[in-house]
């Protein structure tokens, strides 16, 4: 059956849009049928992130609207067939979206795909009331810094209040992405640790991603960090966390400074 | 920087350049004037289709690839057959 996946986190710049890109092309490329939906409206990126901006022709609000039909609108994407995405409108306000409109795409959406995955925008207004409003289940981003999780703290609280689950009563399924985390800063007490962060949060953790150029250079290639280096350190932490997703069992280790005592002794980066 | 590296110089910067460059052109109107002909010209193109022939809004594909020096649009119509004159 269709899931409905929100990826969220409240502020801004802690990775929603990679880890949308990331964990559908994994999804994706173990098979299952995955389309990611933008609902930044006038600001949207996903397209640029997945290396899909020259080919937008319809978005979601033309879909909404009635202007355009879902599969017109929808980009396949030309490394994995079984991924698609559908953008978002650049020029449109964002109150084009509307609750009755969003439900009949999705809706629509749920008998072509297994995963639906909604990248959420940044704050706590409607694009992102409107990309959480439907999930079955939630990936909160979240950085090891103090912002991100009083922010993160407070999707969560909206995720147990204002999404339709949670009004029938029902527990949505929230899981914790943890990125940007850098190992050798946490070890030297610079950083919260992935316990302080699970402490706090008290959702369960789905991931962990290594701060890592590699999320950098695949953005800048335009193809998500798990196609464009499947072997990278958040390649493989997003292809756990998309397995994780799926109900399987992966062991989930926190990761530790890859230098040894010689780098610790000599390789001190500067703070 | 490793040996390698140093002779293997595929960086992704410049490939971000160049897409930055092709998509900004786009949506400030550099290319092609208006910031959304693409959008109007295929408006107007199906308008003018449907002025002489039914279409069916799901019988039409339309693709478009914007690049530095050329973009395309592409647009299929299906086009009914006509029905048979009755005798």
């Amino acid at each position: 059956m269709a899931k409905v996946l929100v990826v969220t986190s409240g502020k801004g710049g802690v990775g929603k849009t990679t880890s949308s890109a990331a964990l559908g092309a994994a999804l994706a490329h173990g098979g299952d049928k995955v389309v990611v939906i933008d609902f930044d409206v006038g600001l949207r990126n996903l397209d640029l992130v997945m290396g899909a901006e020259r080919r937008v022709v319809f978005d979601l609000i033309n879909v909404v609207q009635g202007d355009a039909k879902l599969n017109q609108a929808l980009i396949r994407d030309k490394r994995l067939e079984n991924l698609s995405l559908l953008p978002a409108s650049q020029t449109r306000d964002k109150d084009a979206l509307t609750e009755e409109g969003v439900a009949k795409v999705l809706n629509e959406l749920r008998e072509k795909f297994d995963w639906i995955i909604c990248d959420s925008p940044a704050g706590i207004e409607r694009g992102a009331t409107m990309a959480m409003r439907h999930a079955d289940v939630a990936v909160v981003v979240t950085n090891p810094e103090v912002s991100s999780v009083r922010d993160s703290d407070r999707i969560i609280g909206l995720l147990d209040s204002k999404t339709e689950k949670a009004e029938k009563g029902d527990r949505i399924e929230k899981h914790l992405l943890l990125t940007r985390y850098d190992p050798a800063r946490a070890e030297r007490g610079e950083m919260l640790k992935v316990d302080d962060v699970l402490e706090i949060l008290s959702i369960p953790l789905i991931g962990i991603i290594p701060e890592s150029e590699e999320v950098l250079k695949a953005s800048n290639m335009g193809s998500p960090v798990t196609l464009n280096n499947p072997a990278s350190a958040p390649g493989r932490a997003y292809f756990d966390a998309a397995r994780r997703l799926k109900g399987e069992t992966v062991e989930l280790t926190i990761p530790t400074d890859k230098k040894g005592l010689f780098g610790k002794l000599f390789g001190r980066r500067a703070a | 920087m490793s040996l390698l590296s140093f002779f293997n110089r595929r960086t992704s910067a410049p490939v971000a350049r160049e897409r930055l460059q092709i998509l900004l052109a786009h949506e400030r109107g550099i290319v092609g004037g208006k910031p959304d002909l693409v959008a109007q010209l295929r408006e107007e193109i199906l308008a003018v289709v449907r002025r002489h022939v039914m279409v069916e809004q799901d019988n039409v594909q339309v693709k478009m690839n914007r690049d530095s020096d050329i973009s395309t649009l592409e647009i299929e119509i299906e086009i009914p057959a006509p029905v048979p004159a009755r005798a």
